[in-house]
């Protein structure tokens, strides 16, 4: 594939580089351009990039009203004074502590707990803690029913009242492809799996949990993707944190994205590699990281590097945005390095037939050399998979630190995931699987467009069944949460320090189990919570992401 | 009805000033701490308003009008 061009008069304005607008414009976050005329039209890249997108990349990022930045940083400055006057009254014992301290006897030793670094634990996070860990107690489908808790000392300890909140709408699940079932065919083969093998498998992939199971998911995974081999792993998280140190070591480069997941990082500190990072989703900020690595090599030695890694997510799922692939596999090309693709989010839930970001944007999988993914989302179990060369997956056979002592998947799971693979890809001889993905879209699209005529903030891409719904105010962080469940809709919401301190948000999973009805009950709700708590607060300057122009002196390098 | 859309907006604006200085969070002795200083500021702030701002208004006047006096003197002898 060729490398971008330069694309001139792109908009029939002054001519642009790469689709950048200069600064001089007034660009704003993430390349938002001030003042473009019809701000609703899309605007294709299809002419900016060369010709490597084949649709229009629809991504958006609205910057946050001062107003409201303004009143968050006030609302966490009362918080941070009353987080102080209650610490006070703890240490003088005027209140009783309720959090971890040592035993009287310990007091004088080198200290245990590190009493100012859970400062926004005890409290913030105590506060609105009512809001996560929710006990649920049946099958987490489009519908959930939740056991009902109630707190008497402000979140610290909870009981239950005995009370189970049925059909409450699940908008938090992990469910994409609506495989979370307990009745069906994926339920039944499983059962017939677990009446077979049992449940647990005592053992390691390379010592003798190596079934014949696992030997069919991973032909059958390759065979999805596209690629020439696969190997399957327990648990997604480990997928990531244990097989990066076994691709990368020292003298290595690790060119990784801002807000790349824990496991990616994880594993890439764990490797022992250099890690840079480039700046979200921006192909300029990653070009230029690749050029000074081969221009100046290794720090000291002056030395090129072993290995130069990309990592990069499929869906990014604090955002919703959703990767360039097709300018990553063009600057992996150019420059000679690798790319190791996460799919965590976007394998089943992307591209027409469901095999992920590869198929979304038309690509080759052969272009991308580590297609790592999880079982965790689409597929309704557990576990995450790696796939690329025969050369690779043998290598990580015989290397990985999670085939070697990590115990193999359980064979019901292994059939979970056998069964819902086959019905995506229509082997299983009905049309189930392909509805399942359509419905998937269709909701995407329905569910965002509905809730951005509304008004709310609401990040990310187009196609991405990840909605961020922006919060910012830490108070509303709870009172959503709270309003939500009192009008039977589950859903998540997140703050610091998985979001950056003033974007809070609440983010919704949609599903291919949700029905329209079901969507458009949420949507009123949301309608009425948001007026209640005047979340709206978008102003419908949505202007389509450009380029964002390179700014030389923001990108940093962190030497690990 | 009209009294009770009435109460209803203040009742919501009262939401909306909980939620944004976080007093939604608050135990209510806490709360009672918050509002109690805040109320006293305002209070402060109030009357030093009552008592100063009428005084301040009109040295400021008095200030312009010498102004403009002194300057319709001169235009005023210029003429002559």
């Amino acid at each position: 594939m060729e490398r971008p061009e330069p694309a001139a008069a792109a908009l029939g304005a002054q001519p642009r580089a790469n689709g950048c607008s200069g600064a001089a414009h007034g660009a704003l976050r993430n390349g938002y351009v001030r003042g473009l005329p019809a701000p609703d039209t899309q605007i294709n890249h299809i002419v900016h990039n060369g010709g490597l997108y084949k649709r229009p990349f629809n991504e958006a990022f609205e910057e946050t009203p001062m107003l409201v930045a303004v009143l968050t940083y006030v609302g966490y400055g009362v918080l941070t004074l009353f987080g102080y006057l209650r610490d006070f009254m703890r240490q003088w014992k005027i209140e009783k502590c309720q959090n971890a301290t040592e035993r009287e006897e310990q007091k004088d030793f080198v200290p245990l707990y590190q009493d100012f670094e859970n400062f926004y634990t005890r409290n913030l996070y105590m506060r609105i803690r009512d809001s996560w860990n929710r006990p649920i107690c049946s099958v987490p489908g489009a519908k959930v029913d939740m056991m009902e808790r109630v707190s008497h000392d402000y979140n610290w300890t909870f009981k239950y009242t005995g009370r189970v909140i049925k059909d409450i709408i699940n908008m938090g699940s992990y469910n994409y492809l609506g495989f979370a079932q307990n009745a069906g065919t994926c339920q039944e083969a499983a059962a017939k799996v677990l009446s077979q093998y049992g449940a647990g498998v005592c053992s390691t992939r390379q010592e003798m949990g190596n079934l014949d199971k696992h030997e069919e998911l991973e032909k059958l995974v390759a065979r999805f993707l596209g690629v020439e081999s696969a190997m399957a792993y327990g648990m997604g998280f480990a997928t990531n944190s244990m097989n990066i140190p076994a691709l990368v070591g020292k003298g290595c480069l690790i060119l990784s994205d801002e807000l790349n997941h824990a496991s990616l990082v994880l594993g890439a500190r764990l490797s022992g590699a250099t890690i840079r990072i480039f700046k979200h989703n921006n192909m300029q900020s990653l070009e230029k990281l690749l050029k000074d690595a081969i221009v100046h090599g290794q720090p000291r030695t002056r030395r090129p590097w072993k290995k130069i890694l990309i990592l990069v997510e499929g869906v990014y799922s604090m955002e919703g945005s959703i990767v360039r692939l097709p300018e990553v596999i063009a600057l992996k090309k150019k420059y000679k390095s690798y790319l190791y693709l996460d799919e965590a989010h976007s394998i089943g839930a992307l591209g027409p037939s469901g095999r992920g970001v590869v198929e979304y944007f038309g690509l080759n999988p052969e272009d991308v050399d580590v297609m790592m993914g999880t079982f965790t989302k689409s597929f309704g179990a557990a576990g995450g998979y790696i796939g690329g060369k025969k050369e690779l997956i043998d290598y990580l056979r015989t290397y990985s630190h999670s085939a070697v002592y990590a115990t193999s998947l359980s064979p019901p799971v292994v059939e979970q995931i056998i069964t819902s693979m086959k019905c995506i890809m229509g082997e299983d001889g009905t049309t189930v699987g392909k509805a399942r993905v359509q419905q998937l879209a269709e909701n995407t699209r329905y569910f965002r467009r509905r809730l951005k005529e509304m008004g709310f903030i609401i990040y990310g891409n187009e196609d991405s069944p990840v909605v961020p719904l922006m919060l910012y105010m830490p108070a509303k962080i709870g009172a959503f949460g709270r309003e939500m469940l009192k009008r039977n809709i589950g859903v998540v919401v997140v703050g610091f320090p998985a979001t950056p301190i003033i974007e809070s948000r609440a983010r919704f999973c949609l599903s291919a189990a949700h029905t329209k009805e079901m969507l458009d009950m949420a949507l009123k709700v949301i309608d009425e919570v948001g007026d209640l708590l005047q979340l709206k607060y978008s102003r419908h300057r949505l202007v389509p992401l450009l380029d964002r122009p390179f700014d030389e002196t923001t990108y940093e390098e962190t030497e690990d | 009805m009209d009294i009770k859309s009435m109460k209803n907006y203040l009742y919501w604006l009262y939401c909306q000033f909980e939620l944004i200085t976080c007093s939604y969070l608050m135990e209510p002795w806490e709360k009672l701490l918050f509002y109690t200083f805040n109320i006293t500021m305002l209070i402060m702030v109030l009357y030093t308003a009552y008592v100063f701002v009428p005084v301040h208004i009109s040295m400021a006047f008095q200030f312009f009008l010498q102004l403009f006096g002194n300057q319709h003197e001169n235009t005023v002898s210029v003429v002559k």
